[in-house]
């Protein structure tokens, strides 16, 4: 095997901004003062904030010292299944910071407005396209957003049918926000069981459809990384009975260019731009939850809408039969502008090859750690792949042992213990931007450690070594909450 | 997680399918969660209890426990109105996990009829009942 | 394509490896129904020097700062943003990162969130404060579920004077709940008519902003005293939290819970999001509260350091009983906040908040110097309203078309307040600039 990537580094130590500083110490420049000072109101005035005050070279030094201790897609592979961990491209960067972008009002006077309405029709354009939908909200601000728009749509669908109904249908292999968006707009989940092929059958799905269930939410493909093949069959018996199908769009980076979502009886969709479609993760967001509907729910998406007249866009409120907003503007505009880069850097052949690619990679996988791991469902997988720690637990090795343990060569753990319907699961999405070697590395690290947990358990065990904080005492942080400094 | 021969079964409570216990003490009922359920959750993070003077009927959920990943919920063994909480497991929900069947006792209850602590498992039956 | 590392080589390997012939091979198991039959019709790729074009021409039609003097606020505010704290926001370390869900490689993340945690507690007055919402208006709307989640009512309250906006998505999250919003009137001095609360029963939560959508701060004492019982929650929101390095935080005043915008602290406006959710509320609360929370606890070296902890709320664990539904926040924006504050520090919020006052101030007074008519004597932050005569709306035209935004007209969000106009002033505002306007303006 080649070197390994995992080393230890010169990694510094950085205390807390507050362990820091001094008083009358500034990092800002404050601008000059052209106006008199105005009394005010001692009733209302405040000490204001306890902050630290540092220094400029503190406050680099510190943030870019924390910086190190952060292992990112700059850095190295993070094949977390269903995060689509691809490459966030710098042009996105470049082209979100220009201040026409960066600095709008968004209240501005639409005629002044243009280039970044033109930008946001444009968008709802390509993602009504490449989903095979038919009209584009851009406004949830993240995925669960999106699911949450959704289930709005549902409601307000259903009222309008003048039958509000009370129940959601939700497949074991659902991710968690599913429910919870549900539950928001009062719906109470139904559960439904994947067969042994790891999709939803039409009879499971035929047997609790009634004219109370508002719909279905599935995932296509799916969280054990699995095309739904019967998801046609499954969108007419919940249509049959007047119910709307929901799609989480999550793992649409499988599919694009290869599969029509309009055709498979989605009645509304969620995109992750976050995922698929390249912006960073940013460590936790910011991200972007467009949904994609068909045509008979376009009336309820939230407003304002982009619209084009001649060849002018306004931001119109004309749709009476709009759920209403559910952002104080228009939605996540510098994350769309990322993705409509990326968009417009790809073109339409490259977005399918991308698909493609990141379908072999995860085929590649599977098929190179068979042996080695357990493989719940031996099938054709799509974009990531889904494993279990069954073969190590004789060594009294789990899931969690192993990933920490991945750490140590250099890679960032795949999701894990997700998706609930397989114990002790371990989902690997490599994405279409990992090159053969770094493949091949990740998939030599992985036989590494499955001999490690054979003949030296230990080492994965005490796992991670060479990280900056080893496992962390998680129990104590619930127990004794401490969460302000 | 521990063998079952590693745990412990007290034979003065009776146990629900649901892993809660109850034990009669004077003319009130203890109620707790067993030693395997406390295993399988693992460290306990917390404890949602009711208010007293709530009351539940058999089955009916009145807490939750949680562990760092995970929670699950707590049936009423026997139906009653809950007269005392062991607020103690606020600041150290751990008694749950260290002395499940003592410290660690969730609700005092007072049943609606006592006698129905005779409908759950023994500690031989509910032993039986994780074997299986 | 630069993003694709594979070559016609690397491919043909890795098809063999898995015995499938071609990449279409990969997906025939797909039925065919469900294929697509025809390419994507999207625009052919662009080079990245035909993009840069593309896009320099479309960020050139938008109305900016220095080119234009944009006077208005409503949510979206124009701040310095220090070299510094954007240099850091960039660097890919952060940007890049995916939620700290496995510590040991997070804590950079960990670290500057909980630093954000705690200068966000700090600010807003408050025991605890999330790792971020999406923006201010969701934030609201989150605040209030939690309000009734936790006194167990069914009817919020909210004040005009609120957001227009935030009020609107609000609506759109209770609408499917069943529970009640009463609106509380404003009165002619800008501030919330509190009258109206000593006849509601049933009252969870009561949301006021200060300082509110016209710019003045409210009387929050009054607000807390209005409170019908005691298991009501005072949620006290905002949209420029900058106002607290001058006056008294939500915490000071009794908020049980405070929440809003914090795009004024280092992120830029980008036509209204990403933005950035703040959240805080007394510690008693915290089981209830939505969204992430890092926690300080020590590894097994007994070293310090910081892990996502009471995640049971969430929805990965709780699933249909989460206290939200929210997974992806806007971390990156809480990064660029914390930096912001950092270079700030205490002493400089302090002064720039000051200097937004005065500039406000300054403005105030030479419109009142020159005969237009301030209709609320409420003390302001840095907006205000202005009324200006019948046939202002010529001259706003006018004016535009010298590149000046006179604020924002009133009368699309409160039809009666024809010819009112809410004006900004931030430090980043010159004074030429603002006699310039005034100058503009006289009849």
């Amino acid at each position: 095997m080649k070197e390994i990537l995992g080393t230890t580094g010169l990694i510094f130590n950085e205390p807390l901004l507050w362990e820091k500083g001094k008083k009358g110490r500034s990092g800002f420049s404050l601008p000059r003062r052209d106006v008199e000072k105005h009394p005010v109101d001692k009733q209302l005035e405040g000490p204001g904030p306890d902050f630290p005050d540092l220094s400029e070279v503190e406050v680099v030094r510190h943030f870019i010292r924390l910086s190190q201790w952060n292992f990112s897609v700059d850095s190295g592979m993070y094949p977390l299944g269903s995060c689509t961990m691809k490459y966030n491209p710098k042009t996105n960067e470049r082209q979100a910071a220009r201040s026409g972008f960066a600095q709008a009002h968004p209240l501005l006077p639409q005629h002044l407005s243009q280039g970044t309405l033109k930008l946001m029709y444009d968008l709802e354009q390509y993602l009504t396209e490449i989903t095979g939908m038919d009209a584009t909200s851009l406004q949830p601000a993240a995925g669960a957003h999106g699911e949450l728009t959704g289930m709005l749509l549902f409601y307000a669908y259903h009222k309008s049918q003048g039958a509000p109904r009370s129940k959601i249908i939700v497949p074991d292999t659902a991710h968690g926000t599913n429910p919870a968006s549900a539950a928001l707009c009062g719906y109470r989940s139904v559960p439904v069981k994947s067969n042994e092929r790891g999709v939803l059958s039409p009879q499971a799905v035929g047997d609790i459809m009634d004219t109370d269930t508002a719909g279905i939410m599935v995932t296509n493909p799916n969280t054990l990384g699995l095309f739904e093949e019967n998801i046609k069959a499954v969108s007419e018996i919940v249509h049959a009975k007047g119910g709307l199908v929901y799609g989480d769009g999550a793992n649409m980076n499988a599919i694009m260019g290869i599969v029509n979502m309009g055709e498979l009886g989605i009645d509304v969709l969620h995109l992750n731009l976050h995922k698929t479609f390249s912006s960073p993760h940013g460590g936790g967001g910011p991200g972007a939850g467009p949904v994609c509907v068909r045509k008979h729910l376009e009336p309820f998406l939230p407003v304002p809408r982009v619209i084009k007249q001649k060849e002018r866009y306004a931001l119109s409120e004309d749709f009476p039969e709009t759920i209403g907003k559910i952002h104080a503007f228009y939605g996540n505009v510098g994350v769309m502008i990322r993705s409509y880069s990326y968009i417009l850097s790809m073109g339409p052949a490259d977005l399918k090859k991308a698909s493609q690619l990141a379908v072999l990679n995860a085929a590649y996988i599977k098929d190179q750690l068979k042996g080695t791991f357990h493989l719940p469902y031996d099938r054709p997988c799509m974009h990531e792949c889904v494993f279990s720690d069954k073969l190590q637990e004789p060594y009294k090795v789990t899931t969690l042992d192993i990933v920490k343990r991945l750490m140590d060569y250099g890679f960032h753990p795949p999701t894990i213990y997700f998706p609930l319907v397989v114990p002790g699961a371990i989902m690997i999405e490599p994405t279409e931007t990992e090159s053969k070697e770094d493949i091949d590395l990740f998939i030599e690290s992985m036989q590494a450690i499955a001999k490690e947990a054979k003949e030296n358990p230990e080492l994965l065990h005490a796992a991670p070594r060479k990280t900056k904080r080893r496992r962390l005492d998680e129990t104590a942080a619930a127990r004794k909450p401490c969460l302000t400094g | 997680m521990k063998e079952l021969n590693e745990l412990n079964f007290p034979e003065n409570v009776r146990y629900a399918e649901s892993h809660e216990w109850a034990r009669l003490e004077g003319d009130k009922l203890k109620v707790g969660i067993s030693d395997y359920a406390q295993d399988q959750l693992g460290d306990i993070v917390f404890v949602e209890l009711p208010e007293v003077g709530d009351t539940f009927g058999k089955g009916e959920e009145f807490g939750t426990v949680e562990s760092v990943k995970a929670v699950s919920e707590l049936y009423m063994p026997v139906a009653g109105e809950v007269v005392a909480i062991n607020d103690t497991l606020e600041d150290a929900p751990e008694k749950v996990n260290n002395s499940p069947y003592s410290d660690g006792w969730m609700l005092e209850i007072k049943a609606d009829d006592a006698s129905k602590i005779g409908d759950l498992m023994d500690n031989n039956a509910y032993l039986d009942s994780l074997k299986g | 394509m630069r993003y694709l590392p594979h070559t016609a080589d690397d491919i043909a390997t890795m098809l063999k490896a898995v015995q499938i012939d071609s990449l279409e091979g990969l997906f025939a198991h797909i039925p065919q129904d469900c294929r697509r039959r025809e390419t994507l019709k999207i625009p052919e790729a662009l080079t990245e020097w035909e993009l840069n074009d593309h896009m320099d021409a479309l960020a050139a039609t938008m109305a900016v700062s220095p080119e234009y003097k944009v006077f208005m606020g409503a949510g979206s505010y124009a701040h310095y943003v220090p070299a510094a704290a954007s240099f850091l926001a960039g660097r890919s370390e952060f940007v890049t990162a995916y939620t700290p869900y496995q510590p040991e490689v997070s804590q950079g993340t960990l670290q500057a969130i909980y630093e954000y945690q705690t200068l966000t507690a700090r600010l807003l007055g408050l025991e605890v404060a999330n790792a971020s919402q999406y923006d201010g208006a969701s934030a609201l709307a989150e605040a209030m579920l939690m309000a009734i989640r936790v006194s167990r009512k069914k009817t919020i309250a909210v004040s005009s004077a609120v957001h227009p906006m935030y009020r609107r998505v609000l609506a759109t999250y209770f609408e499917p709940t069943g529970f009640n919003i009463r609106e509380l009137p404003y009165l002619p001095d800008g501030t919330t008519d509190l009258g109206p609360l000593k006849d509601m029963d049933d009252l969870g939560g009561v949301a006021i902003q200060s300082p509110n959508f016209f710019g003045c701060m409210e009387n929050l004492e009054a607000a807390k005293q209005s409170l019908p019982d005691k298991k009501t929650l005072l949620v006290i929101c905002f949209s420029e939290p900058l106002a607290y390095g001058l006056y008294k935080s939500p915490g000071q005043c009794g908020a049980d819970i405070a929440c809003g915008e914090g795009q004024s602290l280092g992120i830029p406006r980008t036509f209204g999001g990403p933005g950035l959710g703040m959240f805080a509320a007394k510690m008693k609360y915290v089981r209830n509260m939505p969204g992430r929370l890092v926690g300080q606890t020590v590894d097994e070296e007994g070293k310090r350091g910081h892990v996502l902890t009471l995640a049971t709320r969430e929805q990965h664990i709780r699933r249909e009983k989460a206290t939200s539904n929210i997974c992806t926040n806007h971390s990156l924006c809480a990064l660029a906040a914390v930096m912001y504050m950092a270079s700030l520090g205490g002493s400089g919020f302090k002064e720039l908040a000051r200097l937004n006052y005065d500039k406000a101030e300054y403005l105030k007074e030479a419109l009142r110097k020159a005969g237009f008519k301030l209709p609320f004597s409420r003390l302001t932050f840095n907006e205000f309203v202005v009324e200006f005569p019948d046939d202002f709306k010529k001259t706003y035209q006018g004016l535009l078309q010298k590149k000046i935004i006179a604020g924002l007209p009133l009368v699309d969000f409160y039809p009666e307040l024809k010819n009112h106009y809410l004006l900004c002033a931030t430090e980043t505002t010159a004074r030429a600039d603002m006699d310039a306007l005034v100058k503009e303006i006289i009849p």
